[in-house]
């Protein structure tokens, strides 16, 4: 289903069925992290991926236009790169333990001590949650950071919107006064 | 290198194998693809099976999501999935928003300078700019430039 939509993307031409793609595709992932045991991570995907970013992206549809041009370029390089990149991550999962065994690398250092002691220090019952605000406080503080950055840079890029769009409207309409 | 492609390895490996495919779906819509909404799809579709990815290494078969039982008292023999790789990527979904936005806001702002969001169009009016401005600098260097 997921590769179905992924490919679906890329023939599609109209931007807004796009944009709906993509918001199908976060919910279908959302799905399948439900049964990856991941329920924090899912209802954060199903919050963000499939609500605020297909909001924004039609906002910007809205503002800018809804189709997509036919593009000129050749398919041949970048399907080589993709192969190439494509391969060489394939070469690597090689190494890679079996899925869902219990004596993976990932199963047996942080994981057991973080289960241990977060059930006497943090007394929270998702472990999530705990670690995400107790453990890794500072990670969560430097999101915030982040998050406040990106929405600091995109008032500043589209502040001006309105007042340059009038300004630009006087313009013509002086233009049209000047040639009439 | 052939004779450890067992069954098992295959089943094993299958979830991994799904999400390189998704990425690599992604990368080529962001590689071969000139409008610039499109590319951003396309980046987060890499994004989303890059997560997807991290959480199927956190998986364990028999396993539950790790939620305790409210009263504190765990019990054993129940296996809970590792909540490691869950706490970084709920961390990266929210910072993936971020980005994203703030590409949305320069391809709005990309609009409004050069009335297109196709990437071929832009270096078309890029090109015709630099044309122009080679000529004019040509002409008060005397033709020499």
């Amino acid at each position: 289903m997921l590769v179905i939509t992924a490919l679906t993307v890329v023939r599609t031409a109209s931007l807004f069925a796009v944009v709906m793609l993509s918001g199908v595709f976060s919910l279908l992932s959302a799905l399948l992290l439900v049964t990856l045991d991941a329920v924090d991570v899912a209802f954060t995907e199903a919050a963000v991926g499939a609500g605020i970013s297909t909001v924004l992206m039609l906002s910007t549809l809205a503002l800018t236009s809804r189709h997509e041009r036919p593009s000129k370029l050749s398919p041949v390089v970048p399907l080589f790169v993709v192969l190439v990149t494509g391969a060489a991550l394939f070469y690597g999962t090689l190494d890679m333990p079996n899925f869902g065994s219990a004596d993976a690398p990932a199963m047996l250092h942080v994981y057991p001590e973080y289960m241990e002691r977060s059930q006497h220090e943090i007394g929270v019952p998702n472990v999530v949650t705990g670690i995400l605000a107790s453990y890794r406080g500072y990670d969560t503080l430097g999101e915030t950071a982040v998050v406040f950055t990106a929405g600091v840079g995109v008032l500043m890029l589209l502040s001006g919107l309105r007042r340059r769009r009038e300004d630009d409207e006087d313009d013509d309409g002086e233009n049209q006064r000047g040639s009439g | 290198m052939f004779e450890e492609f067992t069954w098992e390895f295959i089943v094993g490996h299958l979830n991994y194998w799904l999400f390189i495919v998704l990425m690599m779906t992604g990368l080529y819509i962001v590689v071969a693809r000139s409008n610039l909404v499109k590319k951003l799809v396309g980046l987060n579709i890499f994004q989303v099976s890059v997560f997807m990815l991290y959480i199927s290494m956190g998986k364990i078969t028999g396993g539950t999501a790790p939620i305790f039982p409210t009263d504190m008292k765990v019990d054993p023999g129940v296996t809970y999935s590792n909540p490691l790789p869950h706490v970084l990527i709920l961390t990266a979904i929210v910072v993936g928003i971020a980005t994203t936005s703030l590409a949305l806001a320069l391809i709005v702002r990309i609009r409004e300078e050069y009335n297109t969001i196709d990437e071929a169009g832009i270096l078309e009016i890029e090109s015709t700019i630099c044309r122009a401005e080679n000529q004019l600098h040509g002409e008060a260097m005397g033709g020499r430039a």
